[in-house]
């Protein structure tokens, strides 16, 4: 029998808007030691589903119209909330998307990992402090946290995204769970930690033979540690298989298409990069910071001594893990960040050697695309306030031609005119990125830095969002710096790539010859992290 | 699809839809509409009050409401409905005026500090500080003493007092958002500094700023009553609500209706105050549903 046995589930929410059905008559089973990858976009209801096993969904809105989820004999949705309380972290638990948040910042990582087993819920259970602290100890070090006796007293803040995961794991696993469930336990990490993470959560399985529900956008994610694989769109099943028949012999079509999202391969369209002199040329940059934070003022070398060109029509990619400096460097181009030393010069003309009321005119020219959609528009103003500002504020329209001006921008992006009046709010992720990027474009400029433009997206999406882009360099004769930690993503836009690590610049080739021949050892660990598209 | 040729809907804006949406929130609505009442009454009062507000009567002295003087008399037989008329007069002005006086103030100053940051906020705020640990009875002694007892001398001292917590309020709203992607956004735009604080920012702290402006009005009036009632606002036969409160309070158990109508009027502001505040906030918040 089944671990988990889920049937015929149905959840809606019942909002004063009407009833949303979230989730539709889906069903699943896992069984012990095995992993299960729940895959769909945004808004599948994949999330929905697990949320609901452990009560953690808000009631109201949320109903569970039907169905049972049977867990080990015992119906999730029929039991009680001493009994919920009971299966929550002792046999079920969960690992969430954002490791900087799901822990307490005031109480330090040993502290939080005990706390399940000296304050258990049940009392007969509870164990001494010092035998708590024992096991924690031992936990931190199978989760891979080198020297976890010391490391048992630090405070979250002192570990790096991925390692917080891994603290995360271990408090999962503390009481011994039979089933854990992980939501998009690695979307917010790097490639090179995400390949680590995954790593480990595939030998814990094996050693401490735990079901695993693991929740992903990304299919490629998931292709090498799932067993079996459920498709969810619009809170439907789309399709149940085991992983191998999911990625080799998919018939559905919707289960095609999240495949086809994956970028792999290299570009398809040539590169446009015009001869002549550079129109963007950056030398021995340096941008440093002092870091207050310690006692003794320490200088953070954020980006040390990079020199880079790029031509007319390029889109150049910069790659490196986070706190590589790279989007240090990015705004350093636009003199966001001061430069500590070194010159940047844009069509012959020295931008760091300019009054800031001098740079106002180049600022134009020069534009940003963010990563976080949800962050880089201002909430309070309309789609059409958004883009009239910069067209309004540069003399580009006056304000007769604005409204022609922002409608044509909206058909650019692919956005419907009838929506220029919505607040940013109102929009899905990937149709607020095209906002910004309509931002973006709306002032004619030569240049762009892409700061990670789609990492936050869904994968079909960001298929989207690139091929806007593409059009975009080439119909509006764009040249481009594209920052990503996604080397798939790179691969699949970029002409030429630039590799950073630590503020340095380690190496830049054209894009496929850093495929195919890598020279630094750190190049090659970072394209050995791309997620396989295929299981092996 | 919005037909091209249309004069286009350019008119929208966060004010506009706002207006909208408040009005179809019927409790802020009713909030304004009371507002407005007590507003316009105050306007009118030297034209439709009953009775002189000054003039006494002490072979009436204090008599229950009647036909002749709806809502009773006080001690010296002056009519309450009157002097709860002039009364708001002064409360409401004092109220609004100088609340507006600290909104504008704490408002750009916050805002300015906050953003600009460095060793300008340093400063900023050390001057706020400073105003802070000023005692404030002194402050207004003192104030008194230079330029004599004069009305408007009372908005600039409540006024001067109040914009200190509004400053630190936007400050710190401030200074989260200027880390924003949009402010970076605007600033990588080449957008002037105050146009980024006047469009990006400023309306971003609305929210709060509203908020801690309905719980102000009413401070700040009760604020008048305690000068007032120390004989450094203003004097008796002059009246406001705070002042016929105090008052009321002393004779509450021989007369309660010389508490009980001041008290309804002032809290029945304060209600409609916190309903229009409430539902301003939300209207000005476009996240907030649309219905």
């Amino acid at each position: 029998m089944a671990l988990l046995d889920v049937k015929n589930l149905s959840i809606s929410f019942h909002t004063r808007h009407g009833e949303t059905k979230a989730v539709d008559n889906v069903s699943f089973s896992v069984e012990c030691g095995e992993t299960l990858a729940i895959v769909g976009e945004s808004g599948s209801g994949k999330s929905v589903t697990c949320y609901s096993l452990l009560d953690l969904l808000p009631k109201p809105p949320a109903v569970v119209e039907s169905g049972s989820a049977n867990f080990d004999g015992v119906d999730l949705y029929q039991c009680s909330n001493s009994q919920m309380q009971q299966f929550r972290g002792n046999d079920i638990a969960m690992i969430f998307q954002d490791p900087m948040t799901s822990l307490n910042p005031f109480l330090t990582v040993g502290e939080q990992l005990i706390e399940p087993l000296i304050y258990h819920s049940d009392s007969s259970q509870r164990v001494s402090r010092n035998a708590a602290k024992q096991e924690a100890i031992a936990l931190l070090d199978e989760v891979g946290i080198i020297n976890p006796e010391a490391r048992f007293d630090s405070y979250p803040h002192e570990f790096s995204g991925g390692m917080r995961q891994r603290v995360m794991i271990a408090m999962a696993l503390i009481n011994k769970p039979r089933l854990l469930i992980c939501d998009e336990p690695t979307t917010a990490l790097d490639v090179t930690i995400q390949a680590q993470i995954l790593k480990l959560i595939k030998t814990l399985q094996k050693n401490r033979d735990v079901a695993v529900i693991f929740i992903s956008h990304d299919l490629a994610v998931v292709a090498d540690i799932a067993d079996k694989v459920l498709v969810m769109c619009d809170g439907k099943t789309e399709e149940q298989n085991c992983t191998n028949e999911v990625f080799q012999n998919s018939s559905n079509r919707y289960t095609q298409a999240l495949l086809s999202a994956i970028p792999t391969g290299a570009k398809t369209t040539k590169s446009l990069a015009q001869d002549g002199s550079p129109l963007l040329k950056i030398e021995r940059v340096k941008t440093y910071f002092t870091d207050f934070s310690s006692s003794s003022e320490k200088v953070v070398k954020a980006v040390d001594d990079v020199s880079l060109s790029l031509q007319k029509g390029e889109i150049l990619g910069l790659v490196g893990e986070s706190g590589s400096g790279k989007s240090t460097l990015g705004r350093s181009i636009l003199q966001l960040a001061p430069l500590t030393a070194g010159t940047v010069s844009f069509a012959g003309t020295d931008l760091s050697a300019l009054q800031p009321s001098q740079l106002i005119p180049w600022r134009r020219k020069l534009q940003m695309i963010f990563q976080d959609p949800y962050a880089s528009l201002n909430p309070r103003m309309t789609v059409y306030q958004t883009l009239a500002e910069p067209l309004l504020y540069h003399g580009l329209a006056n304000k007769k031609s604005v409204a022609k001006q922002v409608e044509q921008l909206m058909d650019d992006v692919g956005l419907a005119r009838s929506s220029v009046l919505k607040y940013p709010h109102e929009f899905s992720g990937g149709q607020r990125q095209r906002i910004a990027i309509g931002r973006a474009i709306a002032t004619e400029p030569e240049f762009i830095i892409a700061d990670e433009p789609v990492s936050a997206l869904d994968v079909t999406i960001q298929a989207q969002i690139l091929d806007l882009i593409l059009e975009l360099v080439k119909q509006r004769d764009l040249t481009m710096l594209f920052i990503s930690h996604d080397l798939s993503v790179v691969r699949k836009i970029c002409d030429r790539v630039a590799v950073m690590h630590h503020g340095n610049l380690v190496e830049e080739a054209a894009t496929e010859t850093l495929w195919a021949n890598p020279k630094m050892d750190y190049t090659r660990s970072l394209l050995s992290a791309i997620p396989a598209t295929n299981p092996s | 699809m919005i037909d091209p040729s249309q004069p286009t809907q350019q008119g929208s804006s966060l004010w506009l839809d706002a207006w909208i949406k408040l009005g179809k929130n019927r409790l802020a609505l009713s909030g304004l509409v009371i507002l407005l009442f007590l507003i316009i009454i105050s306007l009118l009062t030297p034209w439709i009050a009953p009775y002189s507000y000054e003039e006494q009567n002490l072979m009436l002295g204090a008599t229950a409401p009647s036909a002749a003087h709806w809502l009773g008399t006080d001690i010296f037989g002056r009519d309450m409905l009157t002097r709860i008329m002039y009364g708001g007069r002064v409360s409401l002005m004092v109220g609004f005026i100088a609340t507006a006086v600290a909104l504008v103030i704490g408002i750009l100053w916050g805002a300015v500090a906050g953003f600009v940051g460095g060793r300008l906020d340093a400063v900023m705020m050390r001057i706020v500080d400073i105003m802070y640990a000023l005692p404030f009875m002194i402050f207004i002694v003192l104030l008194m003493v230079v330029f004599g007892r004069n009305i408007l001398l009372l908005f600039v001292a409540i006024g001067a007092v109040e914009w200190l917590t509004m400053a630190r309020i936007v400050r710190g709203q401030v200074m989260t958002l200027r880390k924003q992607e949009f402010v970076e956004a605007a600033y990588s735009m080449g957008l002037s500094k105050w146009a980024i604080i006047r469009r990006h920012i400023i309306p971003n702290t609305l929210g709060p700023v509203i908020v801690y402006t309905t719980l102000t009005i009413p401070s700040v009036m009760l604020l008048e009553a305690f000068l007032s009632f120390l004989g450094l606002g203003i004097q008796p036969p002059q009246s406001s609500w705070g002042l016929l409160i105090n008052y009321g309070v002393e004779t509450m158990e021989e007369y309660p209706w010389l508490l009980i109508f001041p008290g309804i009027t002032l809290s029945l502001t304060l209600f409609a105050l916190n309903f229009l505040g409430d539902g301003l906030r939300d209207a000005l918040d476009p996240r907030a549903s649309k219905d």
